[in-house]
């Protein structure tokens, strides 16, 4: 992707209360779908809700230590990178995000 | 035609007769075995009763050998008869029950008996002490009705009981007659971290106290201290020591010091009687671990079948702690001395400790805690007592840091010699190992175990054992987990055990309690667990929603394209022109693009929207329909036949009682799906004989069958039982299902499970044992009171509402 095309605008999509832990939620961006994870801990992660393997909503799956599992076919992703665990390969776009008090922001 | 063996009788069924037998049978056939056994039972593991104890393991797990063995060699068993006397002019030894056995040859393997200290008060009931399986019952019957345990007895046994009775969540206080635990085995220092590590696990320990009294009435109250003071207790487990049991060899007019005298071939003074095991003395030494007792074991199996074999010889054996979690190990000496000197590495905020004591340059003892990765080789050098002044100066930090570079296990387990000790227990070496993989072509730890006997007694060995084998295959060794998953090593069995002997009630206490090795478990452990512990627990556990697969989440299957499909339940196959007409409006309401009949006698819905899964539901249940549960590791579907309600050969309502079948079980969680079918007569349209439990309607009344599959494996059942009525259709399935939801491993069909089980005992229980199936079917209809719960409607009504709708629509699609 071009790096330096548009700088980043912050946008809020919700609160925290909103995401179970170790869940996720999804937010539309027009066509694309972004997965918004939180973890045990409440950290935070968006990727595009698109498994790398062949497209499965990563969205549904099931999270755990910083990744999560595809419910299609069992690939682990990680939330950080995006990245296919172990011997799979390939990854999907990760987005920032952050909170503000209680206010999940989104970085596009 | 008239036996010509001769006549060996074995006074005591314990682990070394047991092992000499093994010996035995491969060297010769020339013997008629006799054994007696004070003991009511076959031949285990006394080793493990600690993760009996503690509820890791069950008694059927620590079988060594089992009635086969005995009837398979021919073997004359006498379980709970004490042999009272040995009459040596005769050549026969006399039982308790009056039984006279001959022999050409006898072997006097009678163990030890545990030391009870004479105090006042140490014959009250509920003082026991730690030596067989009825004292361990004994142990974990006190900790069901919970209350404070006092034990006496700071060593191996003492602690191991003490952190059992801590498990099944007694109140534990240790009393230790010495400054410092262990003390045989340890070093203050290291006895002073497992005294902190205990006390972290809520084991008070109290050292240097002297016990003056047991008090109580009827039954123990309390424990009295030298100093006066008073610990108040239900249970007092005395550990204080064992002594051999010699007393019909002394009476008999053998040999006997601390233990009856043997030469190194384990012959007493009198050449046709042999001893062994911890009640033998050879060398002038008696001992208390399995190692030497193998040894003698093997040297008296070979005696006696006139074979070659080289003396006893006094070998060190390394102790270690069965106590999850803690790792300690000793080996040889470490008391003060002329010319030692020690080496120590302490790392406190690790709560690690390491010491290795040298004289002349060679190791003689070693006292590792925390990290005992190192034991091994520290024993290896003791062992060889080669001069180790060339490491000295790395010695302390192990194996990995010598020779620099990056510390591979494989390639240190492919570098040792042939002669290196593996399994200590059992005293496997590795070229046994090797030997044993490569010309028996064997490919698991499990193979390595059943031939070799590496690691088959504590255990604590298995992970070198894996890396002798990895080092063998290489890449061919895929790591057949014994654990569910990459995040542990404990298997179904064993989760599925801690979970109801600890009573661990959350997905993060089963992780804490069995020493999870990520902090949150993975997609695979998880939903396990989930499902033990709503099995277990019905009404106190919470459904953990974020542990469950996306279809058992929002019920509904999760499609290619990440649509859904919604499959209402039709009971029995039966359905209505109302409910036909509700489903089609929905159809057309929500776009729906397919409309498919099942396999399993119902309607699929294909292609649902998320978002639309609410209104779906809502529209199906004003319609009176609930979900069919066609994602879940639950019921699915019962089929029927049209049976006498229409068909000329119906013999039963096979519908009717489909449908009732369908009504008592729907909600269920099992542990894999599970499907059911009724037919009305043998010629089984319903298919019920390729079905997890099936019922064949026949005039004398129902033939109920399970095991069958049609899947990825297809297999016909296996018949229960012919019942009467449907009452008894009913309970008996339900016996059957419940006893499958206790003991079945997560995604285990009942095909497999029953396998494993063995579909006698399955019968047994479920079908003969008419108190046991009633218990069953209660426990069954209880939980339900929890499960049946329609979870479209929960859904509908706001439940987990965050689910089905998106978060934030920020850009819309047209704008794009
Ligand atoms: C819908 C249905 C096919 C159909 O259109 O008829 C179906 C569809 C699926 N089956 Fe099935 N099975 C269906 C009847 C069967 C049957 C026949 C039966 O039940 O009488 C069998 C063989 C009998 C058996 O279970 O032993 C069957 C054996 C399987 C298996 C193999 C299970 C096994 O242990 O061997 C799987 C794979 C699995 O569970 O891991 C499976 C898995 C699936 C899944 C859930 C695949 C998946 O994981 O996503 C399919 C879901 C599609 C969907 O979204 O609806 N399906 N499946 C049937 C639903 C019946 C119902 O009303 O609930
Ligand atoms: C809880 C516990 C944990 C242990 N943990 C370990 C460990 O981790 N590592 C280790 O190496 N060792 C351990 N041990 C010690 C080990 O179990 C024993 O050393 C070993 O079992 C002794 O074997 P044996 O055959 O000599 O005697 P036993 O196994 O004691 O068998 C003797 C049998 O003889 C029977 N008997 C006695 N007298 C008569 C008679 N007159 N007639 C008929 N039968 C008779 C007894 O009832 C008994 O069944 C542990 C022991 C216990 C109790
Ligand atoms: S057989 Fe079952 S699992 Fe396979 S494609 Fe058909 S519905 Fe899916
Ligand atoms: S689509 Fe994610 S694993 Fe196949």
């Amino acid at each position: 992707m071009n790096a330096q095309a548009t700088p980043l605008t912050w946008t809020a999509i919700g609160t925290l209360d909103d995401i179970p832990r170790q869940g996720a939620r999804c937010v539309r961006n027009g066509r694309m779908t972004i997965a918004v994870f939180r973890t045990a801990d409440d950290r935070l992660f968006a990727l595009e809700d698109r498994c790398p393997h062949r497209n499965g909503p990563l969205s549904q799956g099931i999270v755990h230590d910083g990744c999560v599992t595809c419910p299609l076919h069992n690939w682990v992703i990680s939330l950080e990178t995006g990245a296919a665990q172990g011997a799979d390969s390939g990854a999907t776009a990760t987005f920032p995000v952050r909170l503000e008090g209680t206010t999940v922001l989104l970085g596009l | 035609m008239r036996d010509i063996r001769k006549k060996l009788v074995i006074i005591g069924n314990g682990m070394a007769p047991g092992r000499m037998l093994e010996h035995l049978f491969e060297l010769t056939t020339a013997y008629e075995v006799t054994i007696f056994n004070a003991e009511p039972r076959v031949n285990y593991d006394r080793i493990m009763l600690s993760p009996v104890l503690s509820g890791e393991k069950s008694y059927a797990d620590i079988i060594i050998h089992g009635d086969g063995f005995y009837a398979e060699h021919g073997i004359t068993l006498h379980k709970g008869e004490r042999v009272v006397s040995i009459d040596r002019a005769r050549r026969a030894v006399i039982s308790d029950k009056g039984t006279v056995a001959a022999y050409d040859k006898l072997v006097i393997a009678t163990g030890s008996a545990p030391v009870i200290i004479p105090v006042p008060g140490h014959d009250l009931p509920g003082v026991v002490a730690y030596r067989d399986l009825d004292d361990t019952a004994a142990m974990i019957a006190a900790a069901e009705t919970g209350g404070r345990a006092v034990v006496i007895g700071g060593g191996l046994l003492g602690l191991e009981a003490a952190a059992g009775l801590r498990a099944r969540g007694m109140e534990v206080t240790v009393l230790h007659l010495m400054p410092s635990l262990m003390e045989r085995q340890l070093d203050p220092a290291a006895g002073y971290l497992l005294q902190r590590e205990l006390e972290g696990r809520g084991i008070a320990v109290r050292c240097a106290a002297n016990t003056r009294a047991i008090l109580g009435a009827d039954r123990v109250e309390g424990v009295e201290l030298a100093d006066g003071t008073v610990i108040g207790a239900d249970l007092v487990v005395m550990a204080v020591g064992i002594r051999p049991n010699t007393q019909i060899a002394r009476d008999a007019g053998l040999a006997v010091n601390r233990g009856i005298v043997t030469d190194a071939q384990m012959r007493s003074d009198d050449p046709d009687i042999f001893a062994l095991g911890e009640c033998a003395e050879v060398g002038g030494m008696v001992y208390g671990l399995v190692a030497p007792l193998y040894d003698m074991a093997r040297i008296a199996a070979h005696a006696l079948a006139g074979a070659e074999v080289e003396g006893f010889r006094h070998q060190e054996t390394p102790t270690k702690l069965k106590v999850t979690g803690v790792s300690l190990y000793s080996v040889g000496e470490f008391g003060e001395g002329e010319g030692r000197e020690d080496i120590v590495l302490r790392d406190a905020r690790r709560g690690s400790y390491k010491r290795v004591i040298l004289k002349d340059s060679r190791v003689i003892g070693a006292v590792l805690y925390g990290d005992v990765a190192d034991g091994g080789w520290y024993n290896e050098m003791l062992k060889s007592g080669r001069d180790v002044s060339d490491i000295r100066d790395t010695l302390i930090f192990g194996e990995r840091h010598q020779g620099g570079g990056s510390f591979d296990p494989v390639a240190a387990a492919a570098a040792l010699p042939d002669d290196a000790e593996i399994c200590g227990c059992n005293g496997i070496c590795k070229g046994t190992i090797v030997r044993a993989i490569t010309e028996k072509g064997l490919s698991s730890l499990a193979e390595v175990r059943a031939t070799t006997k590496a690691s088959a007694s504590c255990g604590t060995c298995a992970n070198s054992v894996e890396n002798v084998i990895r080092a063998v295959l290489g890449d061919a060794y895929a790591q057949q987990a014994e654990g569910i998953c990459a995040c542990t090593d404990h298997g179904h069995d064993t989760i599925r055990r801690a979970i109801r002997a600890k009573g661990l009630k959350s997905i993060p206490a089963v992780m804490q309690a069995l020493e999870w090795r990520t902090p949150e478990g993975c997609a695979k452990c998880r939903p396990a667990l989930n499902y033990y512990l709503m099995a277990d627990w019905p009404g106190e556990y919470e459904d953990d929603m974020q542990s469950r697969f996306i279809n058992e989440r929002v019920h509904a299957n999760i499609q290619k394209d990440g649509t859904y499909s919604v499959v209402p339940r039709i009971w029995g196959g039966v359905t209505s022109v109302a409910e036909l007409r509700a489903i089609a409006d929905v159809a057309e309401k929500y776009d729906v693009p397919e409309v498919k009949f099942t396999g399993g006698q119902r309607i699929d819905l294909l292609g649902v929207k998320k978002e639309d899964l609410l209104g779906v539901w809502k529209d199906l249940n004003d319609a009176g329909m609930v979900s069919g549960a066609a994602y879940a590791k639950g019921l699915r579907t019962v089929k029927t036949c049209v049976g006498t309600d229409w068909c000329r050969f119906g013999t039963q309502d096979s519908t009717g009682l489909g449908v009732k079948l369908e009504k008592f079980l729907w909600g269920s969680w099992t542990p894999a799906k599970l499907k059911l079918a009724v037919t009305g007569c043998p010629r089984n349209c319903a298919e019920a004989t390729c079905k997890d439990i099936g019922v064949i309607c026949v005039d004398s009344g129902y033939q109920v069958v399970y095991g069958g599959a049609a899947g990825l494996h297809i297999q016909g059942t296996t018949e229960l039982g012919l019942v009467k009525t449907e009452e008894e259709v009913i309970e008996v399935i339900a016996a059957l299902t419940q006893y499958y939801r206790e003991t079945g491993f997560y995604l285990e069909r009942v095909y497999k499970w029953a396998k494993r089980l063995g579909y006698d005992q399955v019968k047994a229980v479920v079908f003969d044992d008419l108190a046991a199936r009633r218990a069953l079917h209660d426990r069954f209809v209880y939980s339900q009171r929890f499960a049946q719960i329609d979870p479209w409607a929960e859904r509908v009504e706001g439940k987990y509402s965050h689910e089905f709708a998106p978060m934030a629509a920020l850009k819309l699609e047209a704008a794009e």
